[in-house]
């Protein structure tokens, strides 16, 4: 087995792209989920609105790609007040319904015949629409050294997602422990009594949701430009519930969780898959228990089995206080 | 200390101790309240005025509809139909949040604390004009440090005279069921209300802490503030109270002092029954 090979593998995940796009997706969910306790279950649409809003601008309608930037902000920022205006009066679960339905809506959108001509249908967009990006590449060649192992577009999508990962971890510090942080926990807590105080909840929701979509699309951003490509098909169900796996690993309303959570998701699927690909092709496995084409599946079962073991013995995650969490059960 | 409480007194001798009378200076006025939940009819008040500095108990048997007409009043639920002001302005339709800026800060009768915020947030919470609960100057903390720390000063002042300062670092969830009362009566009185509405204060709040929770609402009525409570304890009611309003199946059936109220037959029916006092045998033999 080459164990060099697995390490340089698992390491370049654990900081790799899938980790930056994770992360911003489970950033935006910590703002909605863990500090307001919106149960936003259609991350991925924000994320699908973000990949698209920097494809289409580029690709059909010849627009800068710094332009399209702003469109993709503005397209999550109208994204969120359509999701918010009708939910954000009534109660929790209906944001869940509607946010769930709405992330369908976009992806069958997308990938319909109807629009095929500017979305791409099913097969989505590829092409070169981050190519200004990529022109201010200032790496001629990638990074290969025995651990860390980058081609020279990821090593400037990598650079620069983990500066914008940085930039938006800081200011949700800020903001999460200003005056307007505590607004947003104490809805979290009893939306009621903060109105009783005098606040004005609907709006802070909407505050909330809004920004949780924007940087989710920024996910989306990194998503699309880094494959040069959009598939529809990568915007789904799972993409949200993967980001709520990696908020939940790291430990809801914490500012790193998001960062460390998506770290650990990655190192986890790239280790397992890894180590069973070595053992198989080298035999260490044997091929009646496990072949070679069934790692990928197997994999998600044995995160999953982690997954199962964290509830158990460390359900706060990585950074939550177990006693902070005891509280949640209304006593 | 004495003076507002003689005012009061005089208050009582003077106003006319019929439902619905009118008050010599009220700070809100409701009328023709209704309250309809299906065929169910939970309020149904004609009129009433609560005076400027007193201290004015709501009573009433169980489902009398007093915490409804308290949602009505404080905008968490809107009346079928009515009128109802406070300080001369009409509040039909304006939310919650408003009327709490307006002065009029409530309570819940299943007490709200926010369980996973500490003792001293869910205190600075309730400060008004925060420029830090602006999504853009969050970001700034320069822009609103010094004045965080003026409403951390003021809270401490409130949680030390509430005895919570020790537990000021503890989350909410930690405090007993009679402190987090205590704890939502100080977070009210930080948004620095005219009037405050308390709904039940004194449920399963232990008789130490119960007669502190009086102080407190004694103390409110010095300071010059409105104070109307929904309660079920009749010697608190008795002991503080400068006006009682008596309710029963939605309606106002009495008003007055609280020693003419409890001496008041409707209102003696309203919580035992018209025939409280009949042998239950002979009640049997008629049926």
């Amino acid at each position: 087995m080459d164990f060099l090979f697995i390490a340089q593998q698992t390491l370049s995940a654990t900081i790799g792209v899938n980790t930056i796009i994770f992360a911003l997706a489970a950033i935006g969910l910590n703002m909605h989920f863990g500090y307001t306790g919106l149960l936003n279950f259609g991350q991925a649409g924000f994320l699908a609105i973000g990949a698209y809003s920097v494809a289409v601008p580029v690709i059909s309608f010849g627009i800068p790609l710094w332009i399209a930037f702003l469109i993709g902000i503005f397209n999550s920022v109208i994204f969120a007040l359509l999701l918010g205006v009708p939910t954000l009066k009534l109660r929790a679960d209906y944001l869940a319904i509607v946010t769930i339905a709405a992330a369908e809506i976009v992806r069958q959108i997308a990938r319909s015949a109807t629009f095929n001509e500017w979305l791409g249908g099913s097969d989505g967009i590829t092409g070169k629409f981050g190519k200004d990006f990529f022109a201010l590449n200032p790496f001629k060649s990638g990074l290969d050294t025995p651990i860390l192992r980058f081609n020279a577009n990821d090593l400037w999508v990598v650079i620069t997602g983990w500066s914008l990962v940085a930039a938006i971890t800081f200011v949700m510090w800020i903001m999460v422990n200003s005056p307007w942080g505590r607004v947003m926990r104490a809805i979290r807590e009893d939306e009621d009594a903060v109105r009783s105080l005098g606040k004005n909840v609907y709006l802070y929701k909407m505050q909330s949701l809004i920004i949780g979509g924007v940087v989710g699309s920024m996910g989306g951003f990194v998503y699309a430009l880094s494959r040069q490509s959009v598939q529809p098909d990568n915007y789904g169900t799972a993409l949200t519930f993967f980001a709520y796996t990696v908020l939940i690993l790291g430990g809801a309303a914490r500012v790193f969780s998001p960062v460390v959570g998506a770290m650990i998701f990655w190192f986890l699927i790239v280790f397992i898959e890894q180590v069973l690909r070595q053992g198989v092709t080298n035999n260490v496995i044997p091929h009646w228990l496990i072949g070679i084409n069934q790692v990928s599946q197997i994999r998600f079962m044995l995160m999953g089995l982690g997954l199962m073991a964290l509830m158990i013995f460390r359900p706060q995650g990585i950074f939550g206080d177990k006693k902070e969490l005891a509280l949640d059960a209304k006593a | 200390m004495q003076k507002p409480k003689s005012i009061d007194a005089s208050f009582a001798l003077t106003t006319s101790p019929t439902p619905g009378s009118a008050k010599s200076d009220p700070i809100l006025v409701a009328d023709k309240i209704a309250r309809q939940f299906g065929g169910l009819t939970a309020v149904n008040v004609d009129h009433l005025e609560v005076q400027r500095g007193s201290i004015t108990a709501l009573i009433g048997p169980n489902g009398a509809g007093k915490t409804t007409f308290f949602n009505l009043l404080t905008g968490y639920d809107t009346p079928n139909s009515g009128t109802w002001s406070f300080n001369g302005r009409a509040l039909n339709g304006i939310p919650p949040h408003k009327v709490a800026r307006l002065g009029m800060v409530r309570t819940f009768q299943l007490t709200k604390a926010l369980y996973r915020l500490t003792v001293i947030e869910n205190m600075a919470l309730g400060a008004r004009g925060q420029k830090g609960e602006s999504v853009l100057r969050s970001v700034f903390p320069w822009m609103w440090r010094a004045q965080e720390a003026e409403i951390r000063e003021r809270a401490t002042a409130i949680l030390t005279n509430f005895k919570l300062i020790e537990k000021q670092d503890d989350f909410a969830a930690a405090l007993s069921g009679g402190q987090r009362k205590l704890l939502e009566m100080a977070r009210a009185l930080m948004v620095e209300p005219e009037m405050v509405m308390l709904d039940e204060p004194m449920a399963g709040v232990n008789p130490a802490l119960k007669q502190s929770l009086l102080e407190h609402i004694k103390e409110l009525r010095t300071e010059g503030k409105t104070v109307l409570f929904v309660e079920h304890d009749m010697d608190m009611v008795h002991e503080i109270s400068d006006w009682v309003i008596v309710m029963a199946q939605g309606e106002i059936i009495a008003e007055g002092t609280p020693a003419s109220v409890m001496g008041n037959q409707q209102v003696i029916e309203a919580y035992l029954g018209a025939h409280h006092n009949e042998d239950l045998s002979a009640n049997q033999e008629g049926a």
